[in-house]
C-alpha cells in the first residue's frame, strides 16, 4: 500500500503537470480556429460526441504546406546546434580554468558564474541591445580604438541571437563540466604523461573522456532551451531571424490562431523529446557505471 | 664469503644508473631537498624512508620529471635529465593512488603507455598479455578498474608501469592502501617481480618494516637530507646516528659521557649505579658526550644478577606487552629511566616468569649496543 502511494506521487506529478497540459494543447491542435472565447471549436460545450467528431489533423497538414514552418524548425535547430557548439568551446576552457584554480579561489569563481542569475533574464537580454546596437558600447569602443571606421550592424541579425544565446546559457554549460573536471584526479594526468603522453595527448586521452558526462549534460542543458528560445530572437534578432519560438508566439498572440500555434508546439515537443530521451539514457548509463 | 653478494655500491668499477649531484630543491622558502648527493645502481631495490615531509616524495618526483631541481643535477646513465619532460624519460612511476584510468579496461590501462610508443599492434598485445600473466591478472583484462579489488588494482598499476620496460621504476608508497596481510604478501611479490624483470626499483615509503623487507639498500631521510644509506641489516644493527637508531625499530638510548677503558672499549657513565661497558670502532675522547643505543631484543631479563654479563642493572617491571611471538617488558630503573627488554616466547605452555612490580635484572653484552655521538 505504502509502495503504491510512493510510486503514485511522481506519476500524479507527471500527469498533472505534463500529461494533462499536453493533452489540452494536443486537443487544441486538432481543433479549428473560431471567433469565440476560447478562439477554437469544438469545445466541451458542444457535447462529447461532437467534440470527438470535430477533431482532425488539418493543422498539421497545414504546417507541411507553408514552408515558413519547416524553415523555422530547421533554422531553430541550426541556431541551437551552433550556439551549443560555441557555448561548449567557450565554456570548456572556463570550467577547466575554474577546476585548476587554487582551492580557495573556486567558490569565488563559482559565484561569478552564477551571479548573472541574480538579475532578471529579460533585463540582461535588454542590456545586450544597448551593447550591440549601432550606437552601442561595442561599436563606440571599436570606433574609438580605430579598429573600424563605420559602425557594425550586429543587432537584429543572427549574430546577435548567437551572442545572446551563448551569453545566456554559458553557466549551464560551465557548471556540469566544472563538476566533472573538479573530481578529476590530477595524478591521472601525471600518469598519462609518465606513460609517454604529451600535455595535449593527455588532455585528449584522459581529461576529455573523463569529463564526457559533463560535456553531454552541458550540451543538452543548452540545446534544449535554445531550440525553443523566444525572448532572445525577438529582442536581439531581426526580421530575417526565423526561430520556432518566435513563430509560435506570433501565431498565438498576433494571429490568435490557437490551433496552429498548438500544432507548432506539439511538433516542437516531439523534436525536443528525442534529445531528452538521449540525455536521460546518458544519465542512466553514467549511474550504472558508477555502481 | 664464497657466494657473490649483490653490492654494486661497494664496487668502484660499477657505474651508477642514477646520480644525484648536489641537488637542492626549494619550494619558495621551504627547502625540500638540501644539497643531496647519492648514487643508485642498476638492479637495485632502493628505498627512501622517512617521516612525511622529509623530501622523499620530492626526490621521486624529480626522478619522474614532475619537479625540476633548483640546483644541482640528476644523471640517468650518465646523462643529465634536467630538461627531459616526463613523457620522454625511460622512467615509469607507480602512483600512490594507483592513478588507473577509470574509463579504460585493465587491458587498455596496461596498453596505454605502449600505444604511445611506435610498437606494432600485435607486439603490444603480446606485451600486455605478458604483463597480465606476470601480475596474475589474466582473467581481469576486460574489467574496468572499479570492478576489481584493491589488491588487484595495485597489481594493474604495477603492470602498467612495468609494461614499457623502464630503466627505472618509481614506486610511491605502493602498498599504503592495502591491509597488513595483503601488504606482506605483496612485498614478496614485488621482490620477485623486481628480480624477474631486473628493473631498478626506487620505492618511497614511511613504513620502515616495508623498506627493510624489500630493499637492497635503505636511505633514511630527514628534513631534505639523507642521514644514512646502507643495507637493511646495517641500518638496523649499525645506525650512524641517534635519529636513524630511533627511526628504525625500537631502541633504548642511554645518554652519558664516555671514557676509554681498553682498546675500542669505553665505559659510559649514564647515571646508573655503575657505568656501562660498550665496544666501539668509532673513537671517543674521554669525557665526550655519547649515546648508547641498545635494541630491546639484545637485553636479557632475569630474576638473579647473571654472573658473566658485562652490563647489568636492576629495576622493577612496569608494564608487559604480550605480542604473541615476543613479550616486551618495560622495566623502571632506580634512576627513573624506563628500559625496554624483549624476550621470545619460545614455549607454548609456560607460566609467565615475571609480573608487574617484580624486581628483575637486565643485562647485555659489551657488543650489544651501538655507541653514537650526540
Amino acid at each position: 500500500m505504502r509502495r503504491a502511494v510512493l510510486i503514485a506521487v511522481p506519476y500524479l506529478w507527471l500527469l498533472a503537470l505534463f500529461l494533462v497540459p499536453f493533452a489540452i494543447v494536443f486537443k487544441v491542435s486538432l481543433s479549428d480556429t473560431a471567433l469565440a472565447i476560447p478562439p477554437y471549436t469544438p469545445t466541451l460545450k458542444d457535447g462529447f460526441g461532437a467534440l470527438i467528431s470535430g477533431l482532425d489533423f488539418e493543422n498539421f497538414v497545414f504546417l507541411t504546406q507553408d514552408d515558413l514552418y519547416w524553415k523555422a524548425y530547421v533554422s531553430s535547430l541550426q541556431i541551437a546546434f551552433f550556439s551549443t557548439i560555441v557555448t561548449l568551446l567557450v565554456g570548456y576552457p572556463m570550467a577547466y580554468a575554474m577546476a585548476r584554480a587554487p582551492e580557495e579561489w573556486r567558490p569565488t569563481l563559482m559565484m561569478l558564474v552564477i551571479l548573472p542569475f541574480w538579475t532578471s533574464f529579460l533585463i540582461r537580454v535588454y542590456a545586450w541591445v544597448g551593447i550591440l546596437s549601432t550606437e552601442g558600447f561595442l561599436n563606440q569602443f571599436l570606433l574609438w580604438t580605430g579598429i573600424i571606421d563605420t559602425p557594425l550592424t550586429i543587432l537584429n541579425t543572427n549574430w546577435a541571437v548567437y551572442i545572446g544565446i551563448v551569453y545566456t546559457y554559458l553557466p549551464f554549460m560551465i557548471l556540469p563540466i566544472y563538476a566533472a573536471l573538479e573530481r578529476l584526479d590530477e595524478s591521472l594526468i601525471e600518469a598519462a604523461e609518465d606513460l609517454g603522453c604529451s600535455r595535449m595527448q593527455a588532455f585528449w586521452l584522459v581529461t576529455i573522456p573523463l569529463s564526457r558526462n559533463g560535456i553531454v549534460a552541458g550540451c543538452f542543458l543548452v540545446f534544449i532551451p535554445a531550440l525553443g528560445e523566444f525572448v532572445i530572437p525577438s529582442l536581439l534578432g531581426g526580421s530575417g531571424t526565423l526561430m520556432i519560438g518566435k513563430v509560435l508566439f506570433e501565431e498565438f498572440f498576433a494571429n490568435r490562431d490557437w490551433p496552429v500555434a498548438s500544432a507548432v508546439a506539439v511538433i516542437l515537443l516531439l523534436i525536443l523529446i528525442i534529445p531528452i530521451i538521449l540525455f536521460q539514457r546518458n544519465e542512466q548509463r553514467q549511474q550504472e557505471a558508477e555502481q | 664469503m664464497a657466494q657473490t653478494v649483490f653490492a654494486p655500491w661497494d664496487d668502484p668499477q660499477q657505474k651508477p644508473l642514477i646520480q644525484f649531484v648536489g641537488v637542492t630543491k626549494r619550494f619558495g622558502d621551504f627547502v625540500a631537498i638540501d644539497d643531496l648527493t647519492q648514487d643508485i645502481y642498476e638492479r637495485e631495490f632502493f628505498a627512501l624512508l622517512g617521516p612525511s615531509g622529509c623530501g622523499k616524495t620530492t626526490m621521486m618526483r624529480m626522478l619522474a620529471g614532475f619537479e625540476a631541481p633548483t640546483e644541482g643535477s640528476i644523471l640517468l646513465s650518465g646523462q643529465d635529465i634536467a630538461g627531459v619532460p616526463p613523457n620522454k624519460r625511460a622512467v615509469n612511476m607507480m602512483f600512490q593512488s594507483y592513478a588507473l584510468f577509470p574509463h579504460l579496461t585493465v587491458w587498455d590501462n596496461i596498453a596505454f603507455g605502449l600505444r604511445r610508443s611506435d610498437m606494432p599492434k600485435d607486439a603490444i598485445a603480446a606485451r600486455v598479455e605478458e604483463m597480465l600473466k606476470l601480475t596474475r591478472l589474466s582473467k581481469f583484462g576486460r574489467r574496468k578498474p572499479h570492478q576489481i579489488s584493491g589488491g588487484q588494482r595495485q597489481r594493474v598499476a604495477l603492470a602498467r608501469s612495468l609494461a614499457k620496460a623502464p630503466k627505472l621504476l618509481l614506486l610511491d608508497e605502493p602498498l599504503g592502501a592495502l591491509d597488513k596481510k595483503l601488504r606482506q604478501d605483496t612485498q614478496f611479490e614485488l621482490m620477485d617481480i623486481q628480480e624477474t624483470t631486473g628493473t631498478t626499483f626506487v620505492i618511497v615509503t614511511h613504513d620502515q618494516e616495508e623498506a627493510m623487507t624489500v630493499a637492497s639498500r635503505v636511505a633514511v631521510m630527514d628534513e631534505g637530507r639523507i642521514i644514512q644509506v646502507a643495507t637493511p641489516e646495517k641500518i638496523y644493527e649499525a645506525p650512524n646516528s641517534v635519529y636513524v637508531a630511533d627511526f628504525i625499530g625500537d631502541v633504548n638510548i642511554l645518554e652519558g659521557t664516555a671514557k676509554a677503558n681498553g682498546p675500542e672499549s669505553y665505559a659510559i657513565d649514564w647515571g646508573g649505579a655503575e657505568p656501562a661497558t660498550a665496544t666501539s670502532a668509532r673513537p671517543f675522547s674521554d669525557g665526550q658526550k655519547a649515546h648508547l643505543a641498545i635494541r630491546p631484543e639484545k637485553i636479557a631479563i632475569s630474576a638473579e644478577r647473571p654472573a658473566d654479563a658485562a652490563n647489568a642493572v636492576q629495576g622493577k617491571v612496569l608494564d608487559i606487552a604480550y605480542l604473541g611471538n615476543l613479550s616486551t617488558y618495560h622495566v623502571e630503573l632506580p634512576t627513573g629511566q624506563v628500559i625496554k627488554a624483549q624476550s621470545a616466547n619460545t614455549r607454548r605452555v609456560s607460566r609467565r616468569a615475571y609480573t608487574w612490580e617484580d624486581p628483575v635484572w637486565l643485562s647485555w653484552s659489551a657488543t650489544a649496543g651501538v655507541l653514537l655521538e650526540s
